[in-house]
């Protein structure tokens, strides 16, 4: 497992205006599965990954257009932390948010195949993320 | 295009399987437009496959027959002209006339007219209740007969006389229909005026395997007698005896005369073409007769000397004249005469020289009389060369000897006809120029290069590039042999692991976790799981194995399968118990066994589909399917739906989804058997059954088959005696008849049946296999899983009973489990830190007053009438 809680995430905000939401309770997420959460307007997936690691990753899939990212398959290619999307199955990397494997089908007009990645802290058994 | 700019016009008389070809490779080939091309058929049907014929009084719809892709006749090049005879043609003005009188000009003509069955001059051939066997229409009309005489000689109280047939002629096509009148439920007994069965294919010691061989599948064989009259029966004037040259008598209801075919040279004749000494327009190499523009092809071309009387020759000329017309060379390669009975658990083969009659030929012949099995090789006399080889009783050995017609063994030749097991016969490595698929005349190496230059990966490609083994099929195992050498000596691994998680194949896994009797993912990736070069474990499995493992856990019966870890496996669809759609909602369909439901039950399912605003659509399997629910609602909409008496209806599960029926017996005025009622049995028996792909079945109350049972996994339909039961049957992308697995069965034998069916397939198949493929991918193909069912060859039937039992006996209904636990509940939250919240999104546009979601440009537009809450009553 190559993931750790610091590592910076690849299209993630500047770090110095992070405003860091409360979201819920590490004990409210399954393990090794997806929930979604919604802070403000915006959809984030959480994904709660075998170690207790948190992953927040946009919750659009940018292939289907549709707020599913939460609900898909969280696995490992080669070792990496994967999630595979629900829709039309693209995998993606839970540590940079790059496509894969893009399953032979092209983003939606205007999406990037990849997921916006979000900063996530545990801090006492609470999961905060900062968006924006 | 000529000159001029126009097309030329080309007319093609005769409308049969090579005058298909014809069309099609000349389609295929004339990119230029060259040729307008009009086609004469006499039948009043699309060319379809003789060679299939027999299949018809199994499946009974002439459509099954078809041969190639029905467009070809669409295209504006082509003009298929159906019951339309062509009466005579005028050389000189280069004109056709057809039957209805109008005169067509051609530049070059093709005749593809084949062959009459013939009708030897016995004295009441006549009579009615004698047929011959060349036509869908001949075959309909003895099909009609044969189930006339049955019915007239059924009594009230249900005995049934049986109707004696007989089969004039012991060639190919004679045993071929002995064995259709013994499918319509006749008796058969085959008249042979020669020596032995099958005479022009096989050596007399081949003919003693073989009669026994049809006498073990109940069709008497009389040989060496010449039929002298048909006599009629006194009271209804129908044939009713034969008489023989030796004075014997066998009394009759129906007769099949096969007694060899004439070409239909008449056309050629009165237009005074040189016609072969025993008939058919004779042509050069290059398929031209005695006119330059007019060609024959097919069996009514005199080849070489003689009229043959087999397809693949019959393509071959096809190729020859369109590479002519295209300004080509090509000459006829010269006649494959290589057959194959086709006769169901009867195996007979010949090929070349299968008489022996080469100077100084060698023989080495193996045989097992009592188990009526005769295998010879025709040799050189240095007994190297193979010239020949007939094979009785086991024609394993038929489709890789075949191709080395020609060409020197490796080793000793004996080796070859020893049984399987029985002594390590040498690979056989065809060279590049051996014929593979002698029907659509595909060479070794034209496979290797499929694979080589085309970039094929697989036989399903193979097939789709060269399309060799596409029209009888026999030398399949042989295509997918030099495939998958040639793939491994390309350096692509035909692979057959899981994922890059598992080695193994789904039933190597399935298997691997029975026998250790794992329970969970953890153990079974622990224990089964590849360990990637460099890494520390196996990781934690993909979007691949997982669901497979959570099937195979769910097969075995592992409880819940959102219990535990195994929720961490299931897909979206499993997950949330329901089908997600496009815009991320997802569709409801409460069981409805049989497609059965009540006024109360439907008014139920009306409520719900109200108050929670889903779409509602009645699905292909008689159920009724409710869109746009939200992850949130499931709950709530399933807890109305279980408190109502419904179950979950597994829509969402690659497992059993419905029994389709129709109404049967209960109700219908030609139902014979309760469809409905099996129906629903068995949707409950198997409802939760986890495998590999989804599963349909259906039942049908008659042979009229409104249920479309043979369009399913398992497709059961009525009879008289009981039921038939059918396998592999499919629609969707590649569609599927079911194939006869067993007749007449009892309701506990078809359900003892289907059980093993079912497990087997569950066990044993590929991840994401569908029956069809699964059966042509198993052990002996759907005879083999024929021998693993009911004759328990594997011995594991009681394994399979067992298994099904504790299936039944564990069944719960998974909605209402997760109804009952609070843990379960909690997955079905919009948004983990406003679980109730909908997905603020979404949103709907009326259509045919209900909703569906907005498209791109209609949220772009404005003119969306709700988002995700507003319709709900609830
Ligand atoms: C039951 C059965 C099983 C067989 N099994 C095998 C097998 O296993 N292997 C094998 O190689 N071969 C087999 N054959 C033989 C194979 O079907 C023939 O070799 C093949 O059909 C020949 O094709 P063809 O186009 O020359 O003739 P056909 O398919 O007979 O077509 C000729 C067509 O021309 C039409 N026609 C005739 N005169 C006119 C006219 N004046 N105007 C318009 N149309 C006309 C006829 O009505 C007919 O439809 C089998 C045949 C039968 C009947």
């Amino acid at each position: 497992m190559s993931v750790t809680q610091e590592q910076p995430a690849a299209a993630a905000p500047q770090t110095d205006d992070l405003s860091w939401e409360r979201v819920c309770l590490l004990s409210d997420l399954f393990p090794e599965r997806g929930s979604a959460a919604l802070l403000g307007d915006t959809q984030v997936a959480l994904f709660r990954l075998p170690d207790d690691v948190v992953v927040a990753t946009q919750q659009l899939d940018p292939f289907s257009g549709a707020n599913v990212m939460s609900r898909g398959i969280v696995g490992t290619r080669a070792g990496v932390p994967t999630v595979a999307a629900p829709v039309y199955k693209q995998v993606y990397s839970l540590v940079t948010g790059e496509c894969l494997d893009t399953a032979g089908y092209s983003p939606r007009p205007g999406r990037e195949p990849r997921l916006v990645k979000y900063p996530v802290e545990v801090r006492d058994g609470v999961v905060h993320v900062a968006v924006q | 295009m000529d000159s001029s700019g126009e097309s030329r016009r080309l007319v093609v008389v005769g409308g049969g399987m090579v005058a298909q070809r014809f069309v099609e490779a000349l389609r295929a080939r004339d990119t230029a437009g060259t040729w307008q091309v009009d086609v004469f058929a006499e039948e009043p049907r699309k060319p379809y496959d003789r060679v299939a014929l027999t299949k018809y009084f199994e499946v009974r719809d002439p459509e099954e027959l078809t041969l190639g892709d029905p467009a070809l006749w669409d295209d504006p090049a082509v003009t298929l002209h159906r019951d339309c005879a062509v009466t005579a043609i005028d050389r000189e003005a280069r004109t056709v006339t057809d039957r209805l009188g109008r005169v067509h000009p051609y530049d070059e003509l093709v005749l593809a007219t084949g062959s009459n069955a013939a009708m030897p001059p016995i004295p009441g051939n006549d009579l009615p209740g004698v047929f011959v066997y060349r036509t869908i229409d001949d075959v309909a009309a003895l099909r009609g007969w044969v189930e006339q005489k049955r019915e007239a000689g059924t009594t009230a109280g249900g005995f049934v006389k049986p109707v004696r047939g007989a089969v004039i002629g012991g060639g190919l096509l004679g045993l071929e229909a002995a064995g259709a009148l013994k499918a319509l439920g006749a008796e058969a007994t085959v008249i042979e005026f020669g020596t032995h069965l099958m005479g022009v294919q096989i050596d007399l010691g081949g003919g003693h395997a073989l009669k026994r061989l049809i006498n073990d599948k109940g069709i008497g064989v009389r040989p060496q007698t010449a039929t002298s009259a048909m006599k009629p029966h006194k009271r209804t004037g129908h044939v009713g005896h034969l008489e023989f040259g030796d004075g014997g008598r066998l009394d009759v209801d129906v007769v099949v005369v096969a007694t060899g075919v004439r070409p239909r040279d008449e056309l050629a004749r009165t237009a005074g073409l040189e016609i072969g000494e025993r008939g058919g327009a004779v042509v050069d190499l290059a398929c031209r007769t005695s006119d330059e523009h007019v060609h024959a092809i097919g069996e009514v071309a005199c080849i070489e000397g003689r009229c043959i009387g087999l397809v693949a020759p019959g393509y071959a000329m096809a190729e020859v004249v369109v590479d002519r017309l295209l300004g080509g060379e090509a000459t006829f390669p010269g006649a494959d005469t290589a057959t194959k009975l086709k006769l169901s658990g009867v195996d007979v083969a010949s090929f070349g020289d299968a008489h022996g009659r080469t100077e100084d030929a060698m023989e080495v012949v193996w045989a097992d009389p009592a188990a009526g099995v005769y295998k010879k090789l025709v040799l050189s006399d240095d007994a190297r060369t193979l010239l020949g080889g007939v094979f009785v009783g086991d024609a394993a050995p038929y489709a890789s000897l075949r191709p080395m017609l020609g060409s020197q063994l490796p080793g000793d030749p004996g080796a070859f006809l020893l049984p399987e097991g029985g002594g390590g016969a040498p690979a056989l490595e065809l060279p590049d120029d051996a014929n593979v698929c002698s029907c659509n005349n595909v060479s070794a190496g034209t496979i290797r290069a499929a694979v080589t230059e085309h970039e094929c990966t697989d036989v399903a490609g193979v097939k789709a590039c060269t399309r060799a083994g596409t029209t009888c099929g026999s030398c399949l195992p042989l295509v997918k042999k030099i495939t998958n050498t040639e793939l491994q000596r390309a350096g692509i691994t035909v692979s057959n692991a899981l994922c890059e998680h598992f080695e193994l194949t789904r039933a190597q896994l399935f298997d691997a976790v029975r026998v250790a009797d794992l329970h969970t993912f953890t153990e079974i990736i622990g224990r089964f799981g590849r360990v990637p070069e460099g890494a520390d474990g196996p990781g934690r499995g993909c979007d691949i194995c997982k669901p497979v493992v959570a099937s195979i856990l769910a097969s075995l019966g592992n409880g819940h399968i959102l219990a535990g870890e195994q929720a961490t496996l299931q897909d979206t669809n499993d997950h949330m118990l329901a089908n997600l759609q496009k815009d991320g909602t997802y569709s409801v369909v409460p069981r409805m066994p049989g497609g059965e439901v009540t006024p109360e039950g439907l008014i139920v399912v009306g409520e719900v589909a109200r108050d929670f605003g889903l779409y509602t659509k009645i699905t292909g399997g008689q159920r009724i399917d409710m869109f746009g629910a939200r992850v949130e609602q499931l709950p709530d909409i399933w807890r109305r739906l279980v408190d109502a008496g419904f179950e979950s209806g597994h829509a969402y599960g690659k497992s059993l989804r419905t029994v389709k029926s129709c109404v049967g017996s209960t109700w219908c005025r030609y139902g014979v058997q309760d469809s409905v009622g099996m129906a629903v049995d068995l949707e409950l028996r198997y409802r939760g059954l986890r495998s590999p792909h989804k599963l349909k079945l259906g039942v049908s109350g008659c042979a009229r088959e409104c249920a479309e049972a043979r369009g399913k996994d398992v497709g059961v339909i009525a009879t008289e005696k009981g039921w038939n039961v059918y396998v592999g049957g499919n629609g969707g992308f590649t569609p599927r008849h079911a194939q006869l697995l067993a007749e007449d069965l009892t309701d506990e034998e078809l359900v003892r049946t289907i059980d093993r069916f079912l497990m087997y397939y569950v066990r044993t198949a590929d991840r994401l296999q569908r029956t069809a493929t699964w059966i042509q991918d198993v052990e002996g193909g759907l005879e083999g899983v024929r021998k693993v069912i009911l004759e328990d060859s594997l011995g594991i039937a009681a394994d399979l009973d067992e298994a099904m039992a504790r299936h039944v006996a564990n069944y719960e209904d998974e909605w209402r489990a997760v109804l009952d636990d609070p843990e379960k509940l909690r997955r079905f939250s919009s948004f983990v830190n406003a679980p109730r919240t909908a997905d603020p999104t979404l949103a709907y546009v009326p259509e045919r007053g209900q909703r569906r979601p907005a498209t791109d440009e209609e949220r772009a537009s404005g003119v969306i009438i709700a988002g995700p809450k507003l319709e709900v009553r609830a």
